[in-house]
């Protein structure tokens, strides 16, 4: 997984679909990521702070419980347990260090889940930028805590009204808000999509996560895991893992929520900057995503998957909500440990096809992406509506 | 290569332009209401020089919330692209129709078949204001082989070089966006609004209209005081989703149109 070709383009897909207005710091922020990622004192820098502050690297774990009953060999990519729990920090301490590089005082970011807010109002706190998060009404009130551990880290949460107030509309608000301030304001995207650079530059600052879990693979397995198993919302957690392994053996398989599953049913189009799959209608009209989890409500994916898609590079699946509550249960019940709900996905999909397309004895490497503290109050509500 | 002959489109604005007459150009959201074809009748009665017709999507990321409503509207009540085009052809309004829409909408139909049913319905121009320069080949091959100009935007944050590009790929006119934002009413015209015009008057000799955030006749005197014409959008726009009617359009239209007349 290298640079994108000209103009941004994986494939066909990718590329900078945006209003002329934000043509020029797309530009702009290209030369700036381009520049620092060459430069070793930046580099150096983002990783003391992912280690020092960010609690890198984050371990890989060995299930045994949970191996013994799937009746294959699974380790967890542990990045519940990175700083604000889960990986969203790799890429806002990457762009928050980018955005006073490039001298802007304030950042804007979309949130679903809390996720990514809450990653981007904690690295604006400790770099001392200003923070504005866009959240979705409906998952503002799924994710009420969140909306509170972002302003208590002093950014302002915007709720968003229009169209299916979730993810997908909150992308939309943080692109009007940053054209009109483009000036002084970074727009910190949370996942591999948008226009060109954000998809290549978010994967980038992600990739930390595959190529530790690579290493450590090495060590704990003595070899590259059979697969590799990520959620994928617009795909980031999924595009770091997969960074560390494209160019080895190991089968990579990225889980969508089957509401808003855009590589099986989405077809190609341009959305948020981007070509790339889309759920949508006959004319063109996006179509709402629906899934338990907030931060995989999202009807489309970044390019690059499309594009690992169409190359069969990776393969994508997707699960079912109960399906992700039932593996949400069981990794609690056998590892102690509480997923989020996105990253439950990818570990409802594992349940499935254990000792079936994943023969028994195969090695698994899981990135557990987020710590599900938030969703404990969501899931105890289902749990109890269905008593 | 031969150059293109000026479309249709670019032919009328120009020589009105030439006449010495500042450009008006109303926005109506297609669909938004039961009668909006006759809005547009009548924003054509009370003095439009083009009427750009905006075609609903359901992501409309270049607007504010006057149109975003208006969108959401017109998508409720089912309004589908196809049914657009259909119904401005058989409007036949006497003045250039441009459609606005988002390129999304164009992908999916495909840009061959969007560029020929804007052609045969008498739609002479496109704007497609998430569709820059670099991404515009395949549209725009395809629009000016069926004869459809499309309207390229300058920003206040396009710079030099870019300005020079986008004027010359222009076609019908360039509209320049008076402010870095979404559409909307406000209160007074963005600082930066002479400035955009004069250097994209510096780089073409188009017709140069200039859109987003002109609301009142003074704005529109103002903004003319540079510009060959104005887009007004959202303020008309809110008058309908008030229920306004054709009535309020024809209104606010001729206002404005008396306004530029008179400076």
């Amino acid at each position: 997984m290298g640079r994108p070709g000209a103009g941004g383009r994986f494939g066909e897909f990718g590329g900078r679909f945006v209003p002329e207005s934000l043509v020029p710091a797309c530009q702009e922020l290209e030369r700036a990521f381009d520049d620092a990622w060459a430069d070793p004192a930046f580099r150096a820098t983002l990783d003391a702070v992912l280690r020092d502050y960010g609690g890198r690297p984050t371990p890989v774990t060995e299930c045994r419980r949970l191996s013994e009953r799937l009746g294959v060999r699974v380790v967890l990519k542990r990045e519940d347990l990175a700083h604000t729990g889960s990986h969203k920090l790799n890429n806002v301490i990457g762009q928050a260090l980018l955005t006073r590089r490039m001298g802007k005082q304030r950042l804007v970011a979309e949130t679903g889940a809390g996720q990514h807010g809450v990653a981007t109002a904690t690295a604006a706190a400790l770099f001392g930028l200003e923070c504005t998060v866009y959240m979705g009404e409906v998952d503002m009130a799924r994710q009420e805590l969140n909306v509170f551990r972002m302003e208590l880290l002093g950014a302002e949460v915007r709720a968003v009204h229009s169209g299916s107030r979730t993810l997908k509309d909150a992308v939309n608000e943080a692109m009007r808000d940053w054209v009109a301030t483009v000036d002084g304001t970074h727009y910190c995207l949370g996942s591999v999509m948008g226009p060109h650079p954000f998809p290549y530059m978010v994967r980038q600052l992600q990739r930390v996560v595959g190529e530790e879990a690579r290493a450590q693979c090495a060590v704990v397995l003595g070899g590259d895991p059979d697969v590799v198993v990520a959620c994928v919302g617009g795909g980031s957690n999924a595009a770091g893992t997969f960074a560390g392994f494209a160019d080895g053996p190991s089968r990579l398989v990225g889980v969508e929520a089957a509401g808003g599953s855009a590589v099986g049913n989405g077809i190609p189009g341009v959305l948020h900057g981007m070509r790339s799959l889309f759920l949508q209608d006959e004319a063109g009209q996006i179509l709402e995503a629906e899934s338990i989890s907030a931060g995989l409500d999202y009807p489309g994916i970044g390019p690059e998957h499309a594009h690992l898609a169409a190359l069969g590079r990776a393969e994508y699946d997707r699960v079912g909500d109960d399906e992700v509550v039932a593996a949400f249960r069981l990794l609690a019940q056998t590892e102690g440990i509480i997923p989020a709900l996105e990253s439950a996905h990818a570990l409802a999909w594992l349940v499935r096809e254990a000792r079936a397309s994943v023969p028994a004895g195969a090695s698994v490497l899981v990135t557990l992406s987020g710590r599900g503290d938030k969703d404990v109050a969501q899931v105890r509500e289902r749990l109890e509506g269905s008593r | 290569m031969t150059p293109h002959a000026p479309p249709a489109f670019e032919a009328v604005l120009r020589a009105r332009r030439d006449a010495g007459r500042k450009l008006l150009i109303p926005y109506v959201m297609a669909g938004m209401t039961e009668d909006w074809v006759e809005v547009l009748e009548a924003v054509v009665v009370a003095g439009a020089d083009a009427v750009e017709v905006g075609i609903p999507f359901s992501d409309p990321m270049m607007d504010g919330p006057v149109i975003q409503e208006a969108s959401l509207q017109a998508l409720q009540r089912g309004t589908t692209p196809a049914a657009v085009v259909d119904a401005v052809g058989e409007a036949q309004l006497g003045v250039p129709i441009a459609v606005m829409t988002y390129y999304n909408l164009v992908f999916r139909a495909g840009h061959r078949r969007m560029a020929r049913s804007l052609a045969a319905a008498g739609i002479g121009a496109a704007i497609v204001p998430d569709l820059p320069l670099e991404e515009l080949g395949p549209w725009a091959t395809e629009a000016d082989d069926a004869g459809v100009a499309t309207i390229l935007l300058v920003a206040p944050s396009t710079p030099e070089d870019r300005v020079a590009r986008i004027c010359a790929r222009s076609r019908g006119f360039v509209y320049a966006v008076a402010r870095m934002g979404v559409t909307g009413e406000r209160v007074s015209l963005g600082p930066s609004t002479g400035d955009v015009v004069t250097r994209a008057r510096a780089a073409t000799d188009l017709p140069v209209c200039v859109g987003v955030g002109i609301s009142t006749p003074a704005q529109a005197v103002e903004a003319c005081r540079s510009a060959d014409g104005v887009i007004v959008g959202s303020a008309l726009v809110r008058r309908l989703l008030e229920h306004g009617g054709p009535d309020a359009a024809r209104d606010l239209v001729a206002d404005l149109r008396a306004a530029l007349d008179r400076a």
